[in-house]
């Protein structure tokens, strides 16, 4: 046993040694840039140390005890076997102890709890395998998955060197922005299965339960980049949706938001434009690799038993508005997508699934029209 | 009628049957018990490759060797064997082994139920390992069987659930025979106050079993009913809630990870006391302390579910009733701790698992505590730091102690005595790489690290390196247990052993006052003297 105490210090002064050597390195939990998780920080030292202290007093009294009382020292046992004091006394510390910590816990729960008087409020929805974040003031509504760079080297077998990305699988193609030193509620639910949206420095986890709501909040003084992960197992591509929070000060926020309604006038003003067949399937290759490919795979071969090849799909080189019904409301494990993709996005991948991965059937569809038939189409006719 | 006496008498002479199918239709305790321990040692292997290649994907950033489907198949199935194939079924066979012997009594009460709850978790792990190879993919959505996400698993979903149904049978007819032959079949003087600690900790834990076991068997029915039946217990489309399960599955979650560690804490107060030749310190509050663990698991539930959206009340509640958990857990450590102190011990494989039991398991018990508060646990929950905390509980706990009690009784089995040397090399090997395993992932999940990814960020590498390296070791090292099994079955150091084995374990425990190894049929008279070296 010793020397697998020996171990642990061997253990710590590495963590030690490796954590000067590689800055973003830690050991501990981080205290996060709120109060509440710097509350959270403290409540975790305190009862750390309490452990460690309880630890070295146990630990100690039996090493002792097996250095000293053994047979090979000529020790002769005892043949106590009981002494009720003593068993009061070790009953009554610890219930002591537990109600000392019970005290500030409660205190850190009610905090964590409150999310009464905020001062926006943001809906954050977990997909199969990415987050979709609306805000409920100003509209701004948008997905989130994992960034490019990431997403072509975490392919089983790619060969590319994770250490060459920055933020290797802590990256994404669209941050959430949220102001500073402001009360920001979140509401959380999910699409299809539950996922956990969870960023450290903020302190908490809540989980996103599909057809329910949760509620959590936070507010931020320092304005900076803080990243997280889902932390609920929600399938194949669990370990792939990441988060990232960037925190700004309320002016830089101002903008962004007003860069954000610009972007979304523009996007509706294109839909309304002709696009020709190669300008869709060109933009239609990358939706596909965000939106699609994660379960038809890149070069659309599907996964035999759980997700259907696309190349040479009796749907895809089928009836053209058949595919954009199916892929309008979904079916079985395929999201319904009508309210995921922009009418342009929704245009641009059904005419590359056509016209690439090995298709081609040759024609295209315009935006205008999925338009029309996202107005048309109900949400809950799944009867496909 | 003389001829039935006569055919009575003729049973009674009657050893075990020849050849293979002594062990098919046999209704002996110790073959059963022996049955159980064989098929959970080779599940303890089967498992341990599922885990050798989760650590070997992990082992560098990136994705090397499974796509991520199958490796969360890998950490589902890993933790359900582990769970009802390998540690489960290793304390059914020690206690199919060794209550009747310690209690002294000829055999379990119900011996042809026995066969049939062996069999039956044969047949259960079968067709639960047969998942691997159906179209779609055993079940990925952990052991916990989350809905929603679980009724996308493919073909595999309702041979995943009719296993689990069967398992639990399997386990309700085992823990019925114990209740059975412990209420019924205790020597003349042997009070249930005068029963062996591992006799107690068992009969505690029979009890949660039936209570458990339909729970699950009833959640997991609704997921199949779900997925077959169009209800919608946990759709919140038709009326239900995904949360709901999770309310159902931990009700019988957390008692059943007490289902493996109260019959550990039996073999701990068995062993230390005998190498610390001294009587156990507070039998007593070790029996109450035992009771109070398994009151407590039934009402402590969603502490596994903190973040999932409880009222603030539900929170509170739970986190208090969690705490207090560490009160009887306590006890339990400080009497192993007083039981030791001015003993006169020596330090053969047996005792040497088992100090590491107490010590590791206290490690996995300060974790424990740390979660228990909840708003902490909005930043533990689901990361590394709770793979490290389980596992502490599990592997250098129940796993250690049935490596202690493989070698404490394995000469008592046998009639062989197993090669001490080999034994604590194989006690250092685990003892070092169990805590390279484990002890680096506390810092992986303070550091952010989610647990059931297949990839990382690159800062979690070079701990997940050092882990896996702990992990290939240990899991080496247990070869060396296999050896050692195999090796004193054959004859081990060719040292005869006495009855008693271990210096005065007799007046610890009636299985000693039995030759090595011990008559087909254990006691056929009861025994008059009672030990009461245990209390």
């Amino acid at each position: 046993m010793k020397k697998a105490k020996q171990l642990f210090a061997g253990l710590i002064l590495m963590a030690f040694g490796l954590g000067t050597a590689q800055a973003e390195y830690t050991l501990n939990l981080m205290k996060g840039v709120t109060k509440v998780s710097n509350d959270i920080y403290d409540l975790h030292m305190l009862i750390l140390w309490i452990c460690v202290f309880i630890g070295i007093g146990v630990f100690g009294t039996m090493f002792y005890s097996i250095y000293h009382h053994r047979k090979s020292k000529g020790h002769k046992a005892e043949q106590f076997h009981e002494n009720t004091t003593v068993e009061i006394i070790w009953t009554i510390i610890p219930t002591l102890i537990l109600i000392s910590m019970a005290i500030p816990a409660t205190k850190a729960m009610m905090e964590l709890d409150d999310v009464q008087e905020s001062e926006m409020s943001i809906k954050v929805t977990g997909h199969q395998w990415k987050w979709e974040y609306e805000y409920l003031d100003n509209g701004i509504h948008f997905f989130s998955s994992l960034d490019e760079a990431s997403n072509k080297v975490r392919q089983v077998g790619s060969g590319l060197d994770p250490r060459s990305v920055s933020n290797y699988l802590l990256n994404v193609d669209k941050p959430l922005v949220i102001p500073t030193k402001k009360k920001i509620r979140f509401v959380f639910t999910s699409a299809d299965v539950i996922h956990s949206w969870w960023v450290p420095d903020l302190g908490w986890k809540k989980d996103t339960n599909p057809g329910f709501i949760n509620e959590s909040w936070t507010s931020v003084d320092e304005p900076g980049t803080y990243r997280g992960q889902c932390t609920e197992l929600c399938g194949k591509d669990h370990g792939f949706m990441p988060i990232v929070v960037i925190a700004m000060n309320e002016p830089e926020y101002n903008a962004w938001v007003e860069q954000q309604k610009a972007a979304t006038a523009a996007e509706a003003g294109s839909a309304s434009k002709q696009w020709t067949k190669e300008e869709l399937a060109a933009k239609g290759k990358t939706v596909y690799e965000t939106s699609c490919a994660s379960c038809h795979m890149p070069d659309g071969a599907g996964l035999p038993g759980t997700f259907p090849a696309l190349k040479a799909s009796p749907v895809v080189t089928g009836d053209i508005n058949a595919q954009v019904k199916l892929m309008l409301n979904g079916k079985g494990m395929m999201p319904a997508f009508g309210k995921m993709l922009s009418a342009v996005d929704f245009a641009a991948v059904v005419t590359y699934t056509r016209n690439g991965l090995g298709n081609s059937v040759g024609d295209s569809i315009q935006p205008s029209a999925i338009q029309t038939l996202q107005s048309a189409t109900p949400a809950a006719d799944k009867n496909e | 009628m003389s001829a039935v006496v006569a055919e009575h008498d003729d049973h009674h002479d009657h050893g075990p049957a020849k050849g293979l199918l002594r062990w098919i239709i046999t209704t002996n305790h110790k073959d059963i018990g022996t049955l159980y321990l064989v098929f959970a040692l080779a599940m303890f292997f089967v498992g341990g490759t599922m885990a050798m290649i989760i650590r070997a994907e992990l082992f560098e950033p990136g994705m090397q060797f499974v796509n991520p489907q199958f490796f969360n198949s890998m950490t589902t199935m890993h933790a359900l064997v582990m769970v009802f194939g390998a540690v489960m079924p290793a304390f059914v066979g020690l206690a199919n082994w060794m209550i009747p012997m310690m209690i002294g009594a000829p055999d379990m009460a119900l011996p042809r139920m026995n066969n049939m709850s062996f069999w039956l978790l044969v047949a259960g792990v079968l067709l639960l390992a047969s998942t691997l190879f159906m179209e779609g993919g055993a079940p990925a959505s952990g052991w916990t069987l989350y809905p929603p996400l679980v009724l996308q698993t493919g073909k595999a979903l309702p041979f995943a659930i009719f296993s689990v149904h069967l398992l639990g049978i399997s386990s309700i007819m085992g823990a019925i025979n114990i209740i059975a032959t412990i209420f019924n079949m205790r020597a003349p003087g042997m009070t249930l106050m005068k029963m062996p600690m591992f006799v107690w900790t068992w009969l505690i834990t029979a009890f949660l079993l039936i209570a458990i076991m339909p729970v699950f068997a009833g959640a997991v029915t609704m997921l199949l009913t779900d997925r077959f039946f169009d209800t919608s217990f946990f759709d919140a489309a038709g009326g239900g809630d995904p949360v709901l399960y999770q309310h159902i599955f931990w009700f019988f979650g957390h008692p059943e990870v007490y289902v493996m560690i109260l019959p550990t804490f039996g073999v701990a107060s068995t062993i230390i006391p005998v190498f610390a030749r001294k009587p156990l310190f507070g039998y007593s509050s070790m029996v109450y302390a035992t009771a109070s663990i398994a009151f407590l698991s039934f009402i402590v539930w969603a502490h596994h579910m903190f973040t999932v959206g409880m009222p603030i009340a539900g929170e509170l509640y739970f986190m208090y009733a969690t705490m207090l958990i560490a009160i009887p857990t306590g006890v339990k450590v400080f009497n192993w701790t007083a039981t030791m102190w001015k003993g006169s011990m020596t330090f053969e494989t047996p005792m040497l698992f088992s100090i590491a039991f107490v010590v590791l398991f206290t490690m996995g018990g300060f974790t424990g505590l740390m979660m228990a508060v909840a708003p902490v646990d909005f930043q533990y929950h689901d990361t590394y730091f709770i793979v490290a905390h389980f596992h502490y509980t599990l592997v250098p706990a129940s796993v250690f102690i049935l490596m202690a009690a493989g070698y404490f009784w394995l000469p008592k089995w046998t009639g062989h005595m197993y090669d001490e040397r080999i034994g604590r090399l194989h006690f250092w090997l685990s003892a070092i790489s169990v805590n390279v395993l484990f002890f680096p992932q506390h810092f992986l999940g303070l550091a952010g690290m989610p647990r059931r990814i297949p990839d990382y960020a690159v800062q979690f590498a070079d701990w997940n390196m050092i882990s896996s390296i702990g992990g290939f070791i240990f899991g080496a090292s247990q070869l060396l247990f296999l050896y050692i099994v195999i090796d004193t079955i054959r004859g081990g150091t060719g040292e005869k052993v006495t009855a008693e084995v271990w210096e005065d374990a007799a007046k610890h425990s009636l299985e000693w006052t039995l030759p090595s190894p011990p008559p087909y049929h254990s006691f056929t008279t009861p025994p008059t003297v009672i030990p009461t070296e245990h209390i």
